[in-house]
C-alpha cells in the first residue's frame, strides 16, 4: 500500500507497487521508470515518449498517481512509468513514498533520472540516491535550453564521468535528445551498455554500520532488491524502510550488527537520534535510550 | 558548526555526504557564462507583492471569466439554433416514420432536447475557460496564488496546498478531491476534501454564466457592459465560495477535525513559457471533450427520465409537479421553488444537467417555447416567476449544495469512510440551506422581490 | 540563557528572523522526526547558504532560495532551522530581495 507510513491515511486507491510491477512486466515489455525532482519535465518527457496526453501543469505535486504508457523504439515496446516528483528517496511525504517504493521494490528494468539542468546540484542529490538503488540507470539532463538561456552550460560528458552512468541532454518540450535517450535505455536494458555508478562514500563509522545492516536486510528481502539503499534508510531511522524489510524491529537491527549501529546512532555523545522508531516488540525503544 | 541545540543524527550525516558530493560534482560540470537573465524574480515581485499581489489575482480571475462570458455568448446562440433546427428535422422524420407519441416524447423532447441544451450551453464556455485556466496553470501561477493565500489557510487550520486542490476543483471537483492526496496530514486532507465542493466546477460554471448573463442583461444594455457585469456577478459567486471554504475549514478545524496546521512547504517553480499550441489541444481534448462526454452520458438517460416523470400524470398532475409541490415550501423559504429543488435532486449524477432538467420540467408544465437562445431561457424563467433574486438564490444554491455523484464516489474512494462521504454531502447542503434562506429573508425584508 | 546570549552574539537564530534579501548559513535543525527528514530532503542541510527572497502579502509564509530552488516556509516551521546571518547581508551590500 502506497500510503502506509501515514497513520491510517486514506490514500490507497491507486495500484500498489507490486501490482504495477506485475502488471507492467508484460513479456518483452521492459519497465522504464522516470524519477526526478518536481517540475523537471518528467510528465512532458512521458507524453513525448508515449504520446499519451497527461496534463502537465507547472506546480509541484500535480502527479500524485503513477501514470503508465507504452513507448515504441526501434521496434520494441517499453512500459514507461511517470513517478511523482520527489527531492529524495527517504519517503518523508506521500509522493516520495510512492516513488521510492516503486524504485526499491517494483524494480523497474531501467530507471531514468530526469534532472533539471538549471538547478543541477539539487537534482544530483536525488540522482546520487537513485544510483544507490540500481545499476540500470541513466540521467536525462533536461531543460538544457532553459539552462543556456540562464547562462549556465553543463558538461554532460564530464557529468557522465563523475556519476559513472550515461547522461543524455534533452529538451523534452521540443523532443530534442529523446532518440538518444531511448537508445541509452534500450542499451541499458539489453546489457549492451553497462554502468559503473560511483556511489557516495559515507563517513567511516556509517559505512561500518551499513556493512553490518546490509546482510540482515538482504535476508528479509526478495533477491535483487535495493538492499544497500534500504540499509541506509533503516540506519537513518526510516520507519517505512523497516516496514518494507518485513517488519524488522529497530532493536533487531541494532542487536544484529554487534554494536556498529549503536555506535553511529549515539555517536559523539550528542544524544539519541531523534527519529528512531519505537520497536514493535515489547521492549520499549531501540537505538539510544541508554545515553 | 553544530550548536548544542541540534544534535546531529545519522540522517543528517548521510544527507550531508550526499549533498557534499552533489556540490562537488555540480561545481565541476557547470561552467557559468554570462550572468543570468531570468525574469522569474521580476514577475514574482509583481505577483506576490503587498501592493499588487491580490489585485492581480482578482483581475486575472475577472479577466478569465469576462473572456469566457463574452466569448461564449455568440457561439452558444449559433450552436443552440443549429441543434434546435435539427430537432425540428428529427421530429418531422419520426412523425413521418409513424413513431408513437410516447417514443417521440422520450427521444426528442426528452433525450435530444436535454442533450442539445447541455451541448449548446456548456461547450462554448468550457472551450474558452479551460484553455485560459490551463495556460495559467502551465505558466506556474497557481503556486503564487497558494503563496499569497497561505496565511488565510493557516488561520483556518488548513494546509496551504489546499489552494492547489481548489484550483483543480475549478476544473472538476472529483479531480480536486483526488488532488488532495498531495496534502500529507490526514486531518488537513479531509478538510480539503470536504470543502472542495465550494469551488465552482465546470459543470456549474456554464449555468452561472447563463443565468448571470440573462438576468444582468435585463438591467444593463450594451453588450460589453453586460458581459462585464455578468462576469462581475460570477466573480462574486466564486469569491463567496472561497470565503465559505475558509469559514467551513475554520469551523472543521475547531470541531470535527480539531488540530493545528502541520509542517508544510511550498515550492515556487520558475516561470516557464507554456507550449501554447499543446495546451490548447490538451485542454480541449482532456478536459472539454472529456467533461462534455460525461455530461452527455448522464444527460441522455436523465432527459428520458425527466420526460417520463413530467408526462406521467397522477390525479391530474405530473409526478414532477407532485414532487415540486411537496418541496415547494422549502424551496420558497430559500427564494426558489419546488421545481428547482426537484431539478437539483434529479441532477445528482452531474451538475451540468440541473438547469436542463429544470427547463424540461418547466416546459413540461404546459408552456412551449423555442429553447434556442439565452433570451428564451430568460422568458421561460420569468414566466415561472423568476426575478434577479431567484437567480441569485439559484446561483448560491448551485455553488453551495451537495457535490455531484461522481465527486461523492471519489470522496468515498479516497476516505473509505461512509461517515466522511456523508459529511461531504451534508455539510455543503446545510450551508446552502442556511445561506439561501438568509439571503431570501434579506430580500423579502427589503421588499425587493 | 547564557547559551542564548552567546548564540545571539554569533548572529545565530531561527530562520524566520531573516528579512527578505538577507542571506544566512544553516547551522542546525531543531526539529526531529519527519519534519527534520523533510527539511533535510529539501536541502536545508547544515552548511547550506540560503537567502530569504520574499514574503507573502499577508506576512507569512516567506520564500527562501535554497540550493537553486525557491521554497516557502511558514514562520512556525522556519523556526526549526537555525541560521547564522551572513555578516555582509545586514549592511548596504545586501542583495536585492530577488535571487
Ligand atoms: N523550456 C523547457 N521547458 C520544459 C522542458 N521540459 C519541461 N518543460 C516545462 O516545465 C514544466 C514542468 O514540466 P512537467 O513535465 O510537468 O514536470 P514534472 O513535474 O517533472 O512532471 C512544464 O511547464 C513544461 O512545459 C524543457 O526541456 N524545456
Ligand atoms: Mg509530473
Amino acid at each position: 500500500m502506497v500510503g502506509h507510513h501515514h497513520g491510517g491515511s486514506p490514500v490507497s486507491d491507486g495500484p500498489t507497487w507490486a501490482d504495477l510491477g506485475r502488471a507492467a512486466r508484460a513479456p518483452g515489455h521492459p519497465v522504464v521508470a522516470l524519477a526526478g525532482n518536481p517540475n523537471t519535465g518528467k510528465s512532458t518527457l512521458f507524453n513525448a515518449l508515449t504520446g499519451l496526453r497527461q496534463h502537465t501543469g507547472n506546480w509541484p505535486g500535480k502527479t500524485v498517481l503513477l501514470a503508465q504508457g507504452v513507448a515504441r523504439h526501434r521496434g520494441k515496446s517499453y512500459t514507461i512509468v511517470d513517478l511523482p516528483g520527489t527531492y529524495s528517496l527517504f519517503a518523508s511525504s506521500v509522493e516520495e513514498s510512492v516513488a521510492s517504493d516503486f524504485l526499491c521494490l517494483a524494480r523497474p528494468d531501467v530507471t531514468v533520472v530526469v534532472a533539471d539542468a538549471t538547478c543541477l546540484e539539487r537534482n544530483l542529490n536525488l540522482a546520487l540516491q537513485v544510483i544507490e538503488v540500481t545499476d540500470k540507470v541513466a540521467v536525462c539532463l533536461n531543460l538544457v535550453d532553459e539552462a543556456r538561456r540562464k547562462g549556465c552550460e553543463c558538461d554532460a560528458t564530464m557529468l557522465e564521468a563523475e556519476l559513472g552512468v550515461p547522461v543524455v541532454a534533452t529538451v523534452a518540450t521540443k523532443g530534442r535528445g529523446l532518440g538518444r535517450l531511448m537508445d541509452t535505455v534500450a542499451g541499458l536494458n539489453s546489457g549492451t551498455i553497462t554502468t559503473r555508478p560511483k556511489r557516495v562514500v559515507y563517513d567511516p563509522d556509517v559505512e561500518e554500520a551499513l556493512a553490518g545492516i546490509e546482510p540482515l536486510v538482504t535476508r528479509k528481502l526478495p533477491p535483487g532488491a535495493a538492499t544497500r539503499w534500504l540499509a541506509v534508510r533503516a540506519l537513518c531511522g526510516d520507519m517505512g524502510a523497516l516496514e518494507l524489510v518485513g517488519d524488522m524491529s529497530a532493536l533487531e537491527l541494532v542487536d544484529g550488527t554487534g554494536g556498529a549501529v549503536r555506535k553511529v546512532t549515539e555517536g559523539f555523545g550528542l544524544g539519541p537520534a531523534p527519529s528512531w522508531p519505537a520497536a514493535r516488540s515489547t521492549t520499549s525503544t531501540a537505538g539510544g535510550k541508554s545515553s | 558548526m553544530n550548536p548544542p541545540q541540534s544534535p546531529v543524527t545519522v540522517a543528517d550525516r548521510v544527507v550531508a555526504s550526499l549533498y557534499r558530493r552533489a556540490e562537488s560534482i555540480a561545481a565541476k560540470v557547470i561552467a557559468p557564462r554570462s550572468p543570468a537573465q531570468d525574469l522569474t524574480p521580476v514577475i514574482d515581485r509583481l505577483l506576490t507583492s503587498r501592493l499588487t499581489g491580490f489585485p492581480i489575482m482578482l483581475l486575472t480571475l475577472g479577466a478569465v471569466l469576462w473572456v469566457t462570458v463574452v466569448g461564449a455568448n455568440y457561439p452558444s446562440q449559433v450552436l443552440g439554433r443549429l441543434l434546435f433546427d435539427l430537432q425540428g428535422w428529427l421530429s418531422g422524420a419520426m412523425t413521418a416514420a409513424g413513431a408513437p407519441a410516447w417514443l417521440h416524447g422520450v427521444l426528442v423532447s426528452g433525450v435530444y432536447r436535454t442533450l442539445a441544451w447541455v451541448v449548446s450551453v456548456m461547450l462554448p464556455p468550457m472551450a474558452i475557460f479551460f484553455p485560459c485556466f490551463t495556460l495559467l496553470e502551465d505558466l506556474g501561477y497557481l503556486p503564487r496564488v497558494a503563496f499569497n493565500l497561505d496565511a488565510a489557510f493557516k488561520w483556518a487550520g488548513a494546509c496551504g496546498k489546499q489552494s492547489l486542490t481548489m484550483s483543480m476543483g475549478f476544473g472538476c471537483n472529483a479531480a480536486g478531491v483526488i488532488a488532495c492526496r498531495i496534502i500529507d496530514s490526514p486531518r488537513e486532507r479531509l478538510i480539503a476534501i470536504l470543502t472542495n465542493n465550494f469551488v465552482i466546477c465546470n459543470g456549474r460554471f456554464p449555468t452561472l454564466i447563463a443565468l448571470s448573463t440573462v438576468f444582468v442583461s435585463q438591467v444593463v444594455q450594451t453588450t460589453i457592459g453586460a458581459g462585464a457585469a455578468a462576469a462581475l456577478v460570477v466573480v462574486g459567486i466564486v469569491l463567496t465560495g472561497i470565503v465559505m471554504t475558509f469559514g467551513v475549514s475554520w469551523l472543521l478545524s475547531r470541531t470535527l477535525l480539531r488540530g493545528v496546521p502541520s509542517f508544510y512547504t511550498l515550492e515556487l517553480p520558475p516561470f516557464r513559457w507554456p507550449q501554447v499550441g499543446r495546451v490548447l489541444i490538451r485542454s480541449v481534448i482532456d478536459r472539454t471533450v472529456f467533461v462534455l462526454l460525461r455530461a452527455v452520458a448522464v444527460a441522455a438517460p436523465a432527459g428520458a427520465l425527466v420526460w417520463v416523470l413530467g408526462n406521467t400524470v397522477i390525479e391530474g398532475h405530473s409526478v414532477i409537479a407532485h414532487l415540486a409541490g411537496w418541496l415547494g415550501p422549502l424551496g420558497r423559504l430559500m427564494g426558489l421553488d419546488g421545481f428547482v429543488l426537484v431539478a437539483f435532486i434529479l441532477g445528482l449524477p452531474a451538475n451540468e444537467i440541473v438547469l436542463p432538467i429544470l427547463v424540461m420540467s418547466y416546459l413540461g408544465s404546459g408552456m412551449m417555447v423555442e429553447m434556442d437562445s439565452l433570451e428564451s431561457l430568460g422568458i421561460l424563467l420569468a414566466a415561472h416567476g423568476w426575478s434577479w433574486a431567484t437567480a441569485l438564490s439559484y446561483m448560491l444554491f448551485s455553488l453551495l449544495h451537495w457535490p455531484c455523484a461522481t465527486t461523492l464516489l471519489t470522496v468515498w474512494k479516497e476516505t473509505r469512510s461512509s461517515r466522511w462521504t456523508f459529511a461531504a454531502a451534508a455539510i455543503p447542503t446545510a450551508v446552502a440551506v442556511i445561506v439561501c434562506t438568509f439571503v431570501a429573508g434579506l430580500v423579502r425584508l427589503t421588499g425587493n422581490a | 540563557m547564557a547559551r542564548t546570549n552567546e548564540a545571539e552574539r554569533k548572529g545565530i537564530g531561527p530562520l524566520a528572523l531573516l528579512a527578505p534579501g538577507e542571506a544566512g548559513l544553516v547551522v542546525g535543525l531543531s526539529a526531529g522526526g519527519l519534519v527534520r527528514r523533510r527539511l533535510l530532503d529539501l536541502g536545508f542541510v547544515p552548511g547550506t547558504v540560503l537567502r530569504a527572497v520574499r514574503r507573502s502579502p499577508l506576512g507569512d509564509p516567506t520564500a527562501y532560495s535554497v540550493r537553486g530552488a525557491v521554497i516557502a516556509l511558514r514562520a512556525a516551521d522556519a523556526n526549526n532551522i537555525l541560521v547564522r546571518r551572513a555578516p555582509e547581508s545586514t549592511g548596504a551590500t545586501a542583495a536585492a530581495p530577488d535571487d
